[in-house]
């Protein structure tokens, strides 16, 4: 049996990291009070613990996932690590324990609050991912496409075999604004990395008259009689409209990416 | 005239077509030359003012008509701009759209310019020079044109992901009646040979490289509220047409005043929104339920109610076969209860493996309780204090649709709430 501490665990924000958070509470048959990673952490009153990343330790429970409880409770663990789920480290640590106790069918125990919360998270990533196939918009710069997106979710790694498998012979680059990360694919290899800005040069004239093109089909296409703002904004809520070229005028869209304070190029990762 | 404008025409005839679908294609991705993908939920790119997804680049190949169907914009008597794409600008246009994410793929329909084998012929030399010159891998929607050569439409199924050919009205008398140059029989014929082709190609799917024909299936659209045929008449339709030529999607299409004719309702008349809704809400039971057409209309009561959706109204109708134990109850009856649906019924078999499930489990399975608490056990209980008179039961089911809302007002006359009261009172007494 473990026992509840009053602990703060506080680890590097990787998923080795929090693998490491989920080994240590093993090994200690704790329960921490809270998971954290270092740059989220605030002065606190409890008594803090520092978990190191350790690649064996991380290695251990990773491989230990998929044979002692099944496939789909660790792609489970994985988005999970993804959601913007709060105290979702904590949450990875009691979805684990209650799968080494229950093995595979943790999953299906939808009844139990701790997989229920689990399942809704991941629900709330696969259908922001879902919704981002579709709202996301590139801009042909020469040969690169480029898209920017603004999710809550990191749903960049379910994006990029989305995109790399459509555009299969193209170059692109989609840059999440709010982790700071960019996926860049190449002829259908795809990597993510850290981007912390990115500057756009000004479209060209071909990109600005296939964007006013969509614009004119999108105005056209909505029938005056049926007109439904409601309906839109359910199906389409606001936060995906500011980087979309239909809901974007024309001079905003030079303005657009200008706020930036960007230290990179386009096109230069630096890999974390 | 320059493509702008072209396009601008094009989409102003086609935006009352339905379907805009891209899903049932498989999650296909293909390798080597060319680009595009499908995902077999579809994607829906954006929507527009109207609340309807945008999936699909979605024209017409010519507005030039020789038809002169009455419900139609593009009928040849309507002085309406024309023009036509030629199939290398429409091409290009929809690799541009595609390659920046807007769209999914391409829905193509024609008017019927100089004869259905000439307008048919335009749409093919399009999805040829997608599929075979830019090598687009991607989601494609054609339409059939009626009284089209046989072998035309053979050659459109095979580039095309997904085939339709519209009924355009519920009945032949409508047709004869609005739509002098179309027959049933012509409309029908079509249809029957798609269906044909694509079980044909389904029992060569053993060999891998074997021609696929329209492998996302065939769907249909009818307009309601132009003509006078009543709800149980259109389901009936729909439903045969499910099982005669195994359809996809049949889709309504309210009808909104496009011409001043004395056949058709007149031009200030609201498009019969609640009634299209009502429409689909069926088309659901029909096909994700098990529900039967004669299940949820009867001779008796022709029409929808307006304040009930349609499985409500089947469950407060035959509240003899309520409460069921959840724990216990099949997929069958379960999927019959307000307030579950496809989901959270098969989310309830497999979640009570492994434990009786109570309230509040089912609360988290994603079960709607406002509703499915009149109809439901759990360990043999029912929630406490529930209060079960018909009123209460029907006022808690009561559709809070806003389309519904707007029936209400004009209806009574009087201020929603109490509309809203009195409709409860009066189904309540009913059963």
């Amino acid at each position: 049996m473990h026992r509840q501490t009053d602990l703060t665990y506080v680890y590097d924000g990787s998923y080795d990291g929090a693998l490491c958070c989920i080994f240590q509470a093993f090994l200690h048959k704790e329960r921490p009070f809270a998971i954290c990673p270092e740059t989220e952490l605030q002065p606190t009153l409890c008594p803090v613990r520092y978990i190191e990343t350790c690649p064996q330790q991380a290695e251990r429970v990773a491989l230990a996932l998929k044979p002692k409880i099944s496939a789909r409770a660790e792609a489970a663990v994985q988005h999970l690590f993804w959601t913007c789920q709060p105290e979702k480290e904590l949450l990875m640590l009691d979805f684990v324990r209650l799968g080494f106790r229950y093995g595979g069918k943790v999953t299906a125990m939808l009844g139990d609050q701790t997989v229920a919360q689990v399942a809704e998270a991941i629900k709330h990533l696969r259908r922001e991912a879902h919704n981002y196939k579709g709202f996301l918009r590139f801009s042909a710069y020469g040969p690169v496409l480029v898209g920017v997106i603004e999710p809550k979710n990191f749903v960049l790694p379910i994006l990029a075999p989305h995109f790399a498998a459509r555009y299969r012979n193209e170059a692109f680059l989609i840059w999440d604004k709010t982790h700071k990360a960019a996926c860049s694919c190449i002829k259908g290899e795809s990597q993510i990395g850290r981007l912390e800005g990115l500057i756009l040069p000004q479209p060209d004239t071909a990109e600005e008259q296939t964007r006013r093109l969509f614009r004119r089909y999108f105005d056209t296409i909505a029938i005056e009689a049926r007109k439904n703002p409601r309906c839109q904004m359910t199906h389409l809520p606001l936060r995906y409209r500011s980087q979309m070229t239909e809901f974007v005028k024309d001079e905003q869209s030079a303005a657009l990416l200008e706020e930036e304070k960007p230290q990179q190029n386009l096109l230069t990762l630096q890999e974390k | 005239m320059d493509l702008m404008e072209k396009l601008a025409i094009l989409t102003d005839s086609a935006k009352y077509d339905v379907a805009c679908t891209s899903s049932g294609a498989g999650n296909h991705n293909p390798v080597g030359m060319g680009i595009g993908s499908t995902v077999d939920c579809g994607i829906c790119h954006t929507f527009s003012a109207d609340g309807r997804c945008i999936s699909l680049l979605k024209v017409l190949m010519t507005n030039r008509c020789v038809y002169n169907c009455q419900y139609c914009v593009n009928r040849c008597s309507n002085d309406v701009p024309r023009a036509a794409f030629t199939p290398q600008e429409l091409a290009e246009l929809t690799m541009e759209f595609y390659r920046r994410n807007y769209i999914e793929g391409l829905f193509l329909s024609s008017g019927v310019e100089r004869n259905p084998d000439y307008a048919t012929e335009q749409m093919l030399y399009t999805l040829q020079l997608l599929r075979q010159t830019y090598h687009f891998t991607g989601y494609i929607h054609a339409k059939a044109i009626p009284g089209a050569d046989e072998r035309l439409v053979e050659q459109l199924g095979a580039l095309a992901n997904r085939l339709s050919v519209n009924i355009e009205l519920p009945s032949s008398r409508s047709l004869t009646l609005l739509a002098p140059n179309k027959t049933k029989q012509a409309i029908l014929a079509p249809m029957g040979q798609i269906c044909e082709k694509i079980t044909e190609s389904k029992a060569l799917v053993r060999y891998k490289h074997a021609p696929k024909f329209a492998p996302a299936g065939q769907s249909t659209q009818m307009i309601v509220g132009a003509s006078p045929e009543t709800d149980f008449q259109i389901l009936n339709l729909t439903q045969s047409l499910y099982r005669k030529f195994h359809l996809k999607r049949v889709f309504f299409s309210a009808y909104i005043p496009v011409s001043e004719s004395s056949l058709l309702p007149s031009p200030d008349t609201k498009p019969p929104l609640l009634r299209e809704h009502r429409l689909y809400q069926a088309d659901w039971l029909l096909r994700y339920y098990q529900f039967e057409a004669q299940e949820i209309l009867d001779e008796a009561n022709p029409n929808f109610n307006p304040f009930l959706d349609p499985k409500c109204n089947w469950a407060v109708n035959h509240l003899d076969q309520f409460p069921i134990e959840v724990n216990r109850a099949t997929l069958e009856q379960l999927l019959r209860v307000p307030g579950i649906g496809p989901v959270s019924a098969r989310r309830i078999v497999t979640a009570r493996r492994h434990g009786a499930l109570d309230e509040a489990a089912l609360k988290r399975l994603g079960v709607v309780m406002k509703r499915a608490q009149f109809f439901i056990t759990c360990k043999g209980r029912m929630k406490k204090g529930l209060r079960l008179a018909p009123q209460t039961v029907v006022k808690a089911l009561m559709d809070n649709h806003p389309l519904a809302q707007t029936e209400q007002m004009s209806l009574f006359d009087l201020p929603a709430v109490q509309a809203q009261r009195e409709a409860a009172a009066c189904i309540g007494k009913q059963i």
